[in-house]
């Protein structure tokens, strides 16, 4: 096993591949990059040339505007100069993946964010043997647990339901991109689905790509509680307790995020009702992630990295901490799953 | 359980009054009786003693998660609530049990007194039965401190509308020290024909806001220096003689110059006033009757360095007879007699009125406050009733402006419930020479968003981590504003504040803007330098 140079260094601008030349989910501009999947905080703007799923790229482009892009399918190898790339279903979002990076024998794997559990919707998880695992910790603490979706996703029909029934609206807030189609997906049908424009634009885009989502109506002005009645809203985070929700009169809001697991942080938000759901690992979920690819070195990054990578240190591994753009840590993550927009 | 855990998660699942009344009425209209008695005690703060320690729950939690327990205390911090912590970290239960909030309690007394190996195997085995809330609540019962977002008032209003009595009446009955174990809801709600010891429900007065000039004339009020002791009640019925703090708290015992009053004091008399430690003509700083608050057993030496007086300022019953209904010109001008007639040389006096024939000559006299060792003026609607409460418009205080100090934030903490997660606890410092020198720490004053704001700079200018603790670039400046200060042996700057709280943030100025040492030891001096508070830092 060659060890002078890594495969993968930690750099002021992101990840980086001297042997490829190339950064993953850079956050400064770069020549080269390869991006996990769409969100801002992974896929930024002013790269010269970008790589990615062809899941993930329409959404990638409908945020970034012209951009030079090229796709790649799950699975299919490519060089790019001393090294083999490919990317492998991360289960976080439609078209998200992990990006395996070998050299010379020699397999690093850049998680990107995952979860484990299957969606539904996102392309599921497959755990990637590799040498060095770089994986993502946003709730890298043993509170975290999350309950299977089936169970979430029954919690949110009965809140839903008693809502219709008391002839209230219900307006959920959940991140435009990922988890709003999560949820469209996975809730049985009580009412009309009415959507945000932030919501609507991604749906309406991942619909053609042909994820199977159920038809969804835009909010405009004339849409009401009169004219979609017993609806569920879905609508990003930042629209909760706004004026714009408060067009649908009687109704009542929540919040599905990981982050809703705990109390305290539920209050603060002066939310009454939230659903913990994550499209980020919980604490089972890393921990098994982390074991399935075999590595025993370990970087983590974005969330909870101190303890979390001193947990994995007392797990035998050899650990160590990626640092972000804001010497990443717990105070990052506080109001957004990893600050999704 | 289940039931208490349903209340809990309605009242947890909004944040509109209405619903919480609607969910606590429904539950005293059902639960079983005694459970309603708990429950009662609970939201009004009468807990079952603590018969574990936070410590050993910790370890006996971090054990069964199989976890190491620093990995536990890294997630408190997230987490902000211990028995929030435990119930999340624990594994899922094995077996699910069914039991009643008052079983749950009892199970809880008992666990006192048994050795530690009885008392944690008797715990383990309630995590392992009980799921999500109930463990949770379980938890929240074990380690005190209890809060459900349900003010007296509002338990109050529900309690009335679920057993069709009066709102005061329920507060007048819930009133006093009864013991939930030994009180059944019949009792509770019917209360008895005599009152006994109860104390009434305290009337307090709120914050003037608006100018004076707007509450009408000067002649339809009273005002009064606004003391700062301890609000009490002090009270004289057949068989008994009885001082409560407003905390509900029974204290007669700790001011026994107080005894001497019951022997003068028309029996069937109730009176509202002010505890102050006092020395002839003038009041003594707080500092010197704290050294009286904490102990059951006075000393002679205490007695005689901190002589307690009860400084009245309302009568609530007359003859046995509630007048808090009547005004308070009447209520007053009784009071009056009633103290005119006693012998002289008891600890009680009648808090003297502050005349002013307008209030441009009132605002004048407020300024004196400081020099009495007072806070600011009372001001009393004289036609005003003796109201349960807080009700806005005829009692407020108008107290003096604070004191303010421009510091800058070098260490930030988490808080907790509600603030979990987000960076709330801040010390500050002023300037000395070159250096910074640490002098309080403030938690409140600022709006979600400024928190939210700050959290995010505290990621980004972390120098140094002290488990929840970050030392942060020296940069943000605070205006703080507090109430008092004196000098502090304890602390390093050899100052302590009382009541400090951010102001406003700064964001005009920068490290070198602050205040230094030097300017709060002026401050100091200037106020007389009386002893420091202990705890107020």
């Amino acid at each position: 096993m060659q060890m002078a140079t890594p495969v993968l260094t930690f750099t002021d601008r992101g990840i980086y591949c001297p042997d490829g030349d190339f950064y993953i989910d850079p956050w400064r501009p770069v020549d080269r990059a390869l991006i996990t999947h769409g969100h801002s905080d992974h896929a930024r703007m002013g790269h010269g040339s970008y790589l990615a799923t062809h899941a993930a790229l329409p959404v990638i482009r409908h945020r970034l505007g012209p951009i030079t892009a090229d796709g790649i399918g799950y699975g299919e190898t490519r060089r790019i100069g001393g090294t083999v790339v490919s990317f492998h279903p991360a289960g976080h979002v439609p078209g998200s993946a992990q990006i395996r990076v070998e050299v010379a024998g020699e397999v690093w794997v850049v998680s990107g964010d995952y979860k484990t559990e299957a969606d539904g919707l996102a392309e599921p998880f497959e755990p990637v043997a590799c040498h060095a695992f770089i994986s993502e910790c946003t709730f890298g603490l043993p509170v975290f647990r999350w309950a299977p979706q089936p169970q979430v996703m029954e919690d949110i029909s009965r809140w839903w339901a008693a809502n219709a029934s008391a002839g209230k609206t219900s307006v959920l807030g959940a991140y435009s991109f990922g988890k709003a189609q999560r949820l469209m997906a996975g809730l049985p049908q009580i009412g009309p689905i009415l959507t945000h424009g932030a919501v609507e634009n991604v749906t309406q885009i991942l619909r053609d790509q042909g994820y199977p989502l159920p038809p969804t109506t835009h909010v405009t002005r004339d849409v009401t509680a009169k004219t979609h009645p017993g609806a569920l809203v879905i609508a990003p985070p930042s629209a909760l307790g706004t004026p714009w929700a408060g067009r649908f009169g009687a109704s009542d809001e929540a919040f599905a995020s990981g982050w809703m697991a705990v109390r305290g942080i539920r209050r603060r938000r002066n939310l009454g009702t939230g659903f913990a759901l994550s499209d980020h690992a919980d604490w089972q979920g890393l921990n098994t992630a982390i074991r399935a690819t075999g590595a025993d070195k370990v970087f983590v990054t974005h969330g909870y990295t101190v303890p979390f990578r001193q947990w994995l240190e007392t797990q035998g591994y050899d650990a160590g901490i990626v640092a972000t753009e804001f010497a990443g840590d717990d105070a990052d993550v506080v109001d957004d799953e990893s600050a999704v927009s | 359980m289940k039931a208490f855990a349903a209340l809990f998660a309605a009242l947890d699942g909004t944040t509109k009054t209405g619903a919480k009344t609607a969910a606590l009425t429904a539950y005293f209209r059902a639960a079983p009786e005694q459970d309603r008695v708990w429950t009662i005690a609970i939201l009004s703060g009468r807990r079952p003693k603590r018969a574990v320690t936070s410590t050993e729950l910790r370890i006996w939690a971090a054990e069964a998660a199989g976890i190491p327990l620093w990995l536990f205390e890294e997630s408190y911090n997230v987490v902000g609530d211990l028995a929030e912590t435990i119930a999340l970290v624990l594994p899922p239960p094995s077996t699910t049990r069914d039991v009643t909030l008052t079983d749950t309690i009892k199970a809880i007394i008992a666990l006192t007194g048994l050795p530690a190996p009885a008392r944690q195997a008797r715990v383990l085995a309630t995590w392992d039965a009980l799921a999500g809330d109930e463990r949770f609540l379980f938890n929240k019962l074990l380690t005190g401190g209890f809060r459900m977002g349900v003010s007296q008032g509002l338990m109050t209003k529900a309690l009335a509308a679920a057993t069709g009595l009066e709102e005061t009446t329920i507060a007048h009955r819930l009133m006093g020290n009864w013991d939930p174990a030994r009180t059944d809801f019949a009792d509770l709600i019917a209360g008895d024909d005599g009152m006994g010891a109860k104390p009434y429900p305290f009337a307090l007065a709120s914050p003037l806001e608006a100018e004076a000039a707007t509450l009408g004339p000067v002649s339809d009020w009273i005002a009064e220096w606004k003391w700062d002791g301890i609000r009490g009640q002090l009270i004289h019925r057949a068989g008994a003689f009885a001082v409560w703090s407003r905390g509900e708290e029974l204290i007669t015992d700790r001011f026994p110059e107080f005894a001497a009053v019951a022997d003068f004091l028309p029996m069937g008399t109730v009176l509202d006033g002010e505890i102050l430690a006092w020395r002839g003509d003038a009041p003594l700083p707080f500092a010197a009757l704290q050294t009286r608050i904490g102990r059951k057993v006075v000393s002679k030496k205490a007695l005689a360095e901190a002589p307690a007086r009860f400084v009245a300022y309302d009568l609530l019953e007359v003859d046995g007879t509630d007048l808090r209904d009547r005004p308070l010109s009447e209520r007053r001008a009784r009071l009056e007699e009633i103290i005119a007639a006693m012998p002289a040389g008891l600890e009680l006096a009648a808090s003297p009125r502050v005349a002013g024939f307008d209030w441009a000559d009132l605002a004048r006299q407020r300024e004196t406050a400081r020099d009495l060792l007072a806070e600011g003026l009372m001001l009393k609607r004289l036609s005003s009733p003796y109201f349960t409460g807080r009700r806005r418009g005829d009692w407020w205080k108008w107290k003096l402006d604070p004191y303010t100090v421009d510091a800058v934030m070098i260490y930030a903490q988490a808080g907790h419930g509600r603030r979990a997660n987000l960076f709330t606890d801040f010390t500050f410092a002023v300037r000395d020479g070159n250096d910074l020198v640490p002098f309080t720490k403030a938690y409140s004053g600022l709006s979600d968003a400024e928190f939210a704001e700050i959290t995010t700079w505290v990621g980004k200018h972390t120098l140094e981590r002290f488990g929840p603790v970050r030392r942060v670039a020296p940069e943000l400046v605070f205006e703080l504003a507090f109430e008092g200060i004196q000098a502090s042996p304890r602390h390093k700057s050899g100052i302590a504040l009382r009541f400090p709280r951010m102001l406003r943030w700064r964001r005009d100025k920068s490290v070198a803007d602050v205040d230094t040492l030097a300017e709060l030891r002026r401050l100091l001096a200037a106020s007389g330098g009386p002893p420091p508070h202990p705890g107020d830092i």
